[in-house]
């Protein structure tokens, strides 16, 4: 019954989070800060996604889901490595 | 058997892994991930010498409910820290954490573990492996930090490894 | 069935949904708000991370009310709990490296250096 409300609620504050994280990604300081921005956005999109799917009421989201945080994650380590590094396979 | 199988339990993860991603139950399934379960840790056992040992997983699963624990108390703190604290008034502070741990997975345990918790962040390694850098967001006594995590964390991870 | 089951499930559910997205909030506030780089890690590495556990959480659970159980929240909730901290760690090196993290690091106590900033530079 609230849960329709909190679904709602919890949505909107992702989206809050979103936007919050583009204005930090477009005034960051540093490439570092960039890179942990675009990994937080990461984040907050699957969030985003899982809130989706029980708003719709079905599992299939949830691959969608699986897909974000594999390759999220492989993202932030490659841009990382490239920094430290100067490349991403040796 | 042993050249075959050179990982037993990563073999029964891969499989576990695999049916978690396909989510359902078929014997197609179950052939594919015995496949996988078989060629991945045979490609890549050049890269794992080692069998890692635990000599009490169920101390493992104990450990697992207390860092959850931690985890969300973590949270709170981190929240109240970031929401109402004045600017100039956080205290971050490095502190270097000397280890008695020698086993890599326990120390990759550790080190994750640190920084899923309380305000804490594994920042670095010494370069000899018997130090860790962590950077703590407040902690106007470092000490009391780094003895918190040898007491609470290192020494339940040596009992359970070592 | 009793009804009272279904409704404080329904309470459960919404107010971890609620928590959930509050620090999902918090944690990108923080991102904005804190002022050194090393501090600005600490924000998302757990207040994010709480706020999709509690996402997935909510969706286990009432997918399993409905009938279908998926076993891929698990799956997700363990991915992101061993990669924050290997991310995280990535991040402080890349920090360490260029310089821009608070330059008072500790000694090691072993004798040699850290290994971000030794000569032999080797993966962690």
């Amino acid at each position: 019954m609230i849960l329709p409300y909190a679904l709602l609620f919890f949505l909107g504050c992702i989206a809050v989070a979103l936007v919050l994280n583009l204005w930090r990604l477009f005034t960051a300081p540093t490439v570092t800060d960039r890179i942990l921005v675009l990994d937080t956005m990461t984040v907050n999109a699957i969030a985003l996604v899982v809130a989706f799917g029980i708003w719709a009421g079905t599992g299939l989201y949830l691959e969608i889901a699986v897909l974000f945080a594999l390759t999220g994650f492989v993202g932030t380590v490659a841009y990382c490595k490239y920094l430290l590094r100067g490349s991403i396979i040796e | 058997m042993r050249r075959l199988f050179p990982h037993p339990y990563l073999t029964l993860t891969l499989v576990i892994l695999w049916f978690l991603l396909v989510n359902q139950w078929k014997l197609g399934s179950l052939v594919l991930a015995l496949m996988l379960g078989t060629v991945i840790p045979l490609v890549t056992s050049a890269w794992w010498p080692d069998r890692p040992r635990v000599k009490r997983p169920f101390g493992l699963a104990a450990y697992a409910v207390l860092v959850l624990w931690d985890v969300i108390v973590a949270n709170f703190q981190v929240a109240r820290i970031v929401l109402f604290m004045p600017r100039d008034r956080i205290r971050s502070n490095w502190i270097s954490v000397p280890l008695d741990l020698t086993s890599p997975e326990a120390i990759s345990l550790l080190a994750g573990t640190i920084t899923m918790t309380p305000g804490t962040l594994t920042a670095d390694m010494s370069a000899c492996g018997r130090a860790l850098l962590v950077h703590a967001l407040h902690a106007p006594d470092p000490d009391a930090v780094r003895d918190d995590i040898k007491a609470r964390y290192e020494s339940r991870l040596k009992r359970i490894f070592e | 069935m009793t009804p009272l089951l279904p409704l404080l499930l329904d309470f459960l559910l919404a107010t971890v949904l609620i928590g959930g997205g509050i620090f999902a909030l918090v944690g990108s506030y923080g991102l904005l708000r804190l002022p050194r780089p090393m501090q600005r890690l600490h924000a998302p590495t757990k207040a994010t991370t709480i706020g999709v556990g509690a996402a997935l959480f909510v969706s286990a659970l009432d997918l399993a009310g409905q009938g279908q159980i998926s076993w891929q929240e698990i799956l997700i909730t363990l991915f992101l709990l061993l990669t924050a901290p290997i991310s995280a760690l990535f991040l402080a090196k890349t920090l360490i490296l260029r310089g821009e993290a608070d330059p008072d690091l500790p000694a090691t106590g072993t004798g040699t250096p850290w290994a971000t900033l030794g000569s032999e530079h080797r993966d962690p």
